[in-house]
């Protein structure tokens, strides 16, 4: 059934449990659309006019449906209780911790995304409003000294393959929404607000991040690239980048 | 053709057509105010700390209680003007209509007074949160009173001709008035301590 | 008081209804149907212009960055140079598209034009318990309409932060969206002055003899419609003044501390919160879409139970379906806000609600499955579409399944897999249900019948071509591409395999678009050439049947008093396979 519903690669460790539920309420949709539209489609033959000359007053008299209905509230209720609140559950409460996992700030604007990493200290440089320029962005302040080892890139986020990413999501004007389809991650960015998204990336390769709420005109074009790397590779490239901003 | 139950009440509801009118509009005006103290309340718990005055150092306390007891009293003259219809005495119908129309004015005044205050101290709904939900919930507490004001006025006025075409259908409306008029005075009971007391 | 002074008294109050001069009589009018009549053909021009948006925007979406043919150069240089469509004027488009079609087309058209038309004939009132407000309620509507089209020639044009208008983005956009606010202003007060006259209408005037459940499913669907109405837009009205205020007088109710815009600090106060504006509107915006479909699920039953000649199956559930359907509709509201970080309490809480509304939706549909078992069933065109609804409101209400799961939105909201999920419950959905409603009752509103060759037309084109707009949504969302993208998503690689799907959709779109001709035709030539018809000619139960058609000032021509149920069909022992309400045994 995946198959048939055309869902992109399962490119994360929870993709499975999401695609997982997609396909089985798939199934429960089609069981449910294919029995009835059987049943609609021959008492449309079976009772024509020219068929049938007269109704019948009464009509059905079983109480078949009632248990249908029943049963499709137990699946509903299954479902919830099996899979949908569960799966959820690990989404929003079961953060990996900051140690095993590549911790990364993500800041939204109209129309980029703006990624920033703490370096090897593991802490974030501090940001404030008043440093932000056109060539800073998140108005990230190099004279603090936990700033000095950090990278900040533009809608490029690389991120080492099998290790949980911690994305702390924050927006500088209107919503937007982080969505990278391929690893069912979808959070929506709020003003005001630093949202926490995990996910583990299970493959290498190039994927993308895709804004998912209307934010403004440019909202088609808020596209980012995300590479999954090996452990070594991502260590290299943060060098080679961290060498880079720091010629600049 | 005469629409049925204008005025006499229809056996199996026990209401007319107006007084289940009215409380259905005073259904909806609860939701728009509790929208909006819904939202006072929301935007209050998520104020960062410190950042919410206590509304007593902002407003006046004192006009604002005046301003409550003159509305409860225009709430008390309004029932008795109901009631004076109900006993079929025109005259004092008029003066406790009258009298209600005035109290009302008198509360907008003052309440005039408190925004001349305000924005002669730099005190716009754009300074603050709180001052901008203020402004507004009052504000629109205000137009309701406008509202109230100008439907007693016609009743007080031009409208009064009915009484003497047709009473029972007159008191009604001045009875679907008062209700009004009484949940009004209500929002402001509300008002008064969410916004001046805590 | 006796038949024979009762028809007098008609019959002066028709020859006094001549006496009104033009604009009384047609523009200014206090006759439910009239006003019924104004809302419709207001409605269906609404919903004309909302779906010619759509049918411009498909262009962009199958063919980006070119120049859209005939027309391209009637937009301006502001919003279309060489009539190349710009972003900003997609997003003005998509906006006004939501709505319109929502707000000024189906609202208006289902409870405006049908509900005034229909209830009080149904349960035999002379008119509406306040006919000046239902004249107000009208007009206030057309002024709302008006604002709401003026906003296209405001500096920097229409809305354009889509139909949910989310803040921050809807503060700091171009006026028409203060023009916006203004409109939803009026048509909320209009809806409100609606939903009362109608609740007092179906409480206090029900003729003699009509008890509850012995009203028509179509009445039911009203009342509790007008009760979503009058509880659920009034937060939707203060929300709107919250975002009036942060527009003109500069506050911060939904903008935090700290904005940046364009690189700039925003000059606010600060502290809002921009979650609150999403409460207030899906508070309102949830109970809405039942007000969209349930007057369709009231007609469909209207229609199903007269062309099978048979009762409803199941009329009693049904009705307590629909009332717990309005109860719940108030507390599912935040399904549409699963991913603005929700914890898993509150998600399991909607979750929950969401699933158990579900449950009388599918209730109501498989009794009017059910009920078709057993019948004579007539494929009029009315029928048709009625019986076109039942599949597509499936297809539209089982796709609400994975969206309600938060775990498995994750991946399809903001997709076009809403965008399919919600259209085939409006569109083939309530739209073919308004279209079943239209061919059903015209009769009664002119005394003659629409040509049924062009209506079987107008339903297998519209048919076929509904599902070649809607079915390649779903399965563009479930691939992961997103709604409201002005190039139809081509620039990303992980949707690249369902591009091919943007032009099959525009052409269907235009295709729809090509067999609602026939429809226009059919509407306007049947007003004057249609073929005539007696007062009954479906042969149906209900109560309006009962009135001349057209029905005069007043409606009836001797008080109606009600006897039986509202689907007295096919009895058995019977003269006739109907049973009018009002024929005493
Ligand atoms: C009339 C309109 C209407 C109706 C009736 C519904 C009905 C439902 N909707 Fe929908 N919805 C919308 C209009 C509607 N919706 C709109 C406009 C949006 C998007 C707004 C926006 O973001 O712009 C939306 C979005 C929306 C979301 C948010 C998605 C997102 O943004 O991520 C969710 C999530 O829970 C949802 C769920 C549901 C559910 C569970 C139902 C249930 O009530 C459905 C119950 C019905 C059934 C379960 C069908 C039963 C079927 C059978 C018994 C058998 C069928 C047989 C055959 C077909 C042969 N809807
Ligand atoms: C009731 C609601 C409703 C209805 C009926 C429709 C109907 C249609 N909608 Fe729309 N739509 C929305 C509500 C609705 N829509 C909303 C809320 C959005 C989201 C907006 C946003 O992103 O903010 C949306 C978005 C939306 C999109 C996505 C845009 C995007 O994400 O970028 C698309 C794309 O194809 C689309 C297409 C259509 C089409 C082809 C129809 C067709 O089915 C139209 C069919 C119309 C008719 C058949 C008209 C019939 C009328 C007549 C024939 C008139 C006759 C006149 C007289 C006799 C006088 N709609
Ligand atoms: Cu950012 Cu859409
Ligand atoms: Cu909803």
């Amino acid at each position: 059934m995946g198959e048939l519903l055309g869902l992109p690669v399962q490119a994360s460790a929870h993709a499975v449990e999401v695609d997982q539920l997609i396909v089985v309420v798939h199934w429960i949709m089609a069981i449910l659309f294919v029995g009835w539209g059987a049943f609609f489609l021959y008492t449309l033959f079976r009772f024509r006019q020219s068929r049938n000359a007269k109704g019948d007053y009464v009509g059905v008299k079983s109480h078949t449906s009632s248990y249908l209905e029943i049963a499709v509230a137990v699946v509903e209720a299954v479902l919830l209780i099996g899979f949908a609140i569960p799966a959820w559950a690990t989404r929003v409460n079961e953060f990996p911790s900051e140690g095993e996992s590549t911790v990364v700030r993500v800041v939204a604007k109209q129309f980029e995304w703006h990624i920033q990493y703490p370096g090897p200290d593991g802490m974030f440089g501090r940001t404030t409003l008043d440093l932000i320029t056109p060539t800073n962005a998140i108005g990230l302040d190099r004279s603090d000294p936990m700033a000095v080892d950090d990278l900040v890139t533009i809608n490029q986020l690389n991120l080492p393959v099998d290790k949980p990413a911690l994305v702390h999501l924050s927006t500088q004007d209107v919503i937007h929404s982080f969505g990278i389809s391929s690893m069912r991650v979808k959070q929506d960015a709020i003003p005001g607000q630093e949202i926490p998204v995990w996910f583990i990336p299970t493959q290498t390769g190039d994927f993308e991040i895709n804004c998912s709420q209307l934010c403004g005109l440019g909202h088609y074009r808020m596209r980012g690239f995300v590479t999954i790397q090996t452990e070594g590779e991502f260590r290299d490239w943060f060098q080679e980048e961290m060498a880079f901003q720091g010629a600049n | 053709m005469e629409i049925p139950y204008t005025v006499d009440t229809r056996a199996d509801t026990g209401l007319n057509n107006v007084k289940l009118g009215i409380w259905l509009f005073l259904a909806s005006e609860v939701m728009l105010f509790g929208g909006l103290f819904s939202s006072y309340v929301l935007l209050r718990v998520g104020a960062e700390a410190g950042t919410w005055p206590q509304g007593a150092e902002i407003l006046s306390i004192p006009l604002a209680t005046f301003n409550t007891i003159v509305l409860i009293g225009s709430s008390v003259t309004m029932v008795m003007a109901w009631a004076s219809l109900k006993l079929r005495d025109l005259f004092k119908y008029r003066l406790y209509m009258g009298t209600t129309v005035a109290l009302a004015l008198v509360f907008l005044i003052v309440k005039a007074f408190e925004y001349a205050d305000k924005f002669s101290h730099h005190l716009y709904p754009s300074e603050s949160t709180f001052l901008g939900i203020y402004f507004l919930i009052t504000g629109l507490h205000g137009l309701h009173i406008v509202g109230g004001i100008i439907v007693n006025s016609y009743f007080l006025l031009p409208g009064v001709k009915m009484w003497h075409t047709a009473p029972e259908r007159f008191t009604n409306r001045v009875e679907a008035a008062g209700l009004y008029w009484h949940f009004v005075d209500l929002v402001w009971i509300f008002l008064f301590p969410v916004l001046y007391l805590l | 008081m006796d038949n024979v002074t009762t028809v007098g008294h008609a019959h002066a109050h028709a020859d006094h209804e001549h006496e009104l001069p033009f604009w009384q009589r047609y523009v200014f009018s206090q006759d439910h149907k009239v006003i019924g009549i104004q809302y419709a053909i207001t409605a269906l021009l609404f919903l004309l212009l909302g779906f010619t948006l759509m049918m411009i925007m498909r262009w962009q979406l199958a063919y980006p960055s070119q120049p859209i043919p005939f027309i391209g150069g009637l937009f301006g240089d502001a919003n279309a140079p060489g009539g190349i469509m710009l972003p900003e004027f997609y997003n003005q488009l998509g906006a006004m598209h939501g709505t319109i079609m929502v707000f000024l087309g189906v609202v208006p058209l289902a409870v405006g034009g049908f509900g005034n038309f229909v209830v009080p004939l149904q349960i035999g009132a002379p008119d509406m318990a306040f006919p000046r407000l239902n004249m107000a309620s009208y007009w206030v509507y057309f002024v709302g309409g008006v604002v709401m089209l003026a906003s296209f020639f405001a500096p920097g044009g229409a809305a354009n932060s889509g139909w949910t208008s989310y803040v921050p983005l809807a503060v700091i956009a171009t006026q028409g969206q203060t023009w916006w606010l203004i409109g939803m202003t009026c048509l909320i007060t209009s809806s409100l002055l609606g939903a009362i006259n109608f609740i007092v209408t179906m409480v206090q005037l029900r003729a003699p003899g009509l008890t509850w459940m012995r009203l028509p499913f179509f009445v039911w669907t009203q009342l509790v419609t007008a009760f979503l109405l009058l509880l659920a837009f009034p937060p939707l009205e203060a929300a709107a003044f919250l975002q009036l205020m942060d527009r003109l007088v500069g506050t911060s109710f939904f903008l935090p501390s700290g904005l940046v815009v364009s690189g700039q600090a925003l000059e606010v106060s600060g502290g809002g919160s921009a979650l609150l504006w999403q409460h207030l509107f899906w508070f309102l915006a949830h109970p809405e879409v039942y007000v969209l479909i349930l007057p369709a699920m009231g007609i469909v039953a209207e229609i199903i139970a007269n062309n099978t000649r048979k009762p409803l199956w199941g009329y009693r559930p049904m009705v307590y379906s629909v009332i717990f359907l309005g109860f719940m509709s108030f507390i599912v509201w935040a399904h549409h806000m699963f991913l603005t970080g929700m914890g898993t309490y509150i998600s399991a809480f909607f979750q929950t609600t969401t699933m158990i509304i579900s449950i009388p939706s599918v209730i109501i549909l498989s009794a009017l499955f059910i009920s078709l078992y057993g019948g004579s069933i007539r494929f009029t065109t009315p029928m048709l579409f009625a019986l076109g609804f039942l599949p597509m409101f499936g297809i539209g209400g089982l796709t609400g399944l994975p969206l309600a799961f938060a775990a498995s939105d994750i991946h399809l909201h903001d997709t076009l897999y809403v965008i399919g999920h919600f259209h085939y419950v409006v569109a083939p959905g309530t739209i073919f249900a308004l279209f079943a409603g239209i061919y059903y009752w015209f009769p009664k509103a002119t005394g003659r019948k629409m040509n049924e060759l062009l209506g079987k037309i107008h339903f297998w084109g519209s048919f076929i071509f509904m599902n070649g707009v809607f079915w390649p949504m779903l399965i563009q969302g479930l691939a992961g591409m997103n709604r409201r993208m002005y190039d139809g998503g081509i620039q990303y690689q992980h949707v690249q395999d369902v591009l091919q799907w943007n032009s099959v959709m525009s052409w269907s779109a235009w295709g729809l678009g090509l067999f609602q001709i026939f429809f226009i035709i059919n509407f306007f030539r049947s007003i004057r050439n249609g073929e005539k018809t007696n007062n009954n000619p479906w042969e149906a139960t209900t109560l309006e049947w009962q009135a001349p058609s057209p029905p005069p000032h007043g409606n009836f021509l001797s008080p109606p008093e009600v006897h039986r149920g509202p689907y007295e069909y096919s009895v058995p022992g019977a003269a006739t396979d109907f049973t009018p309400q009002g024929q005493r045994s």
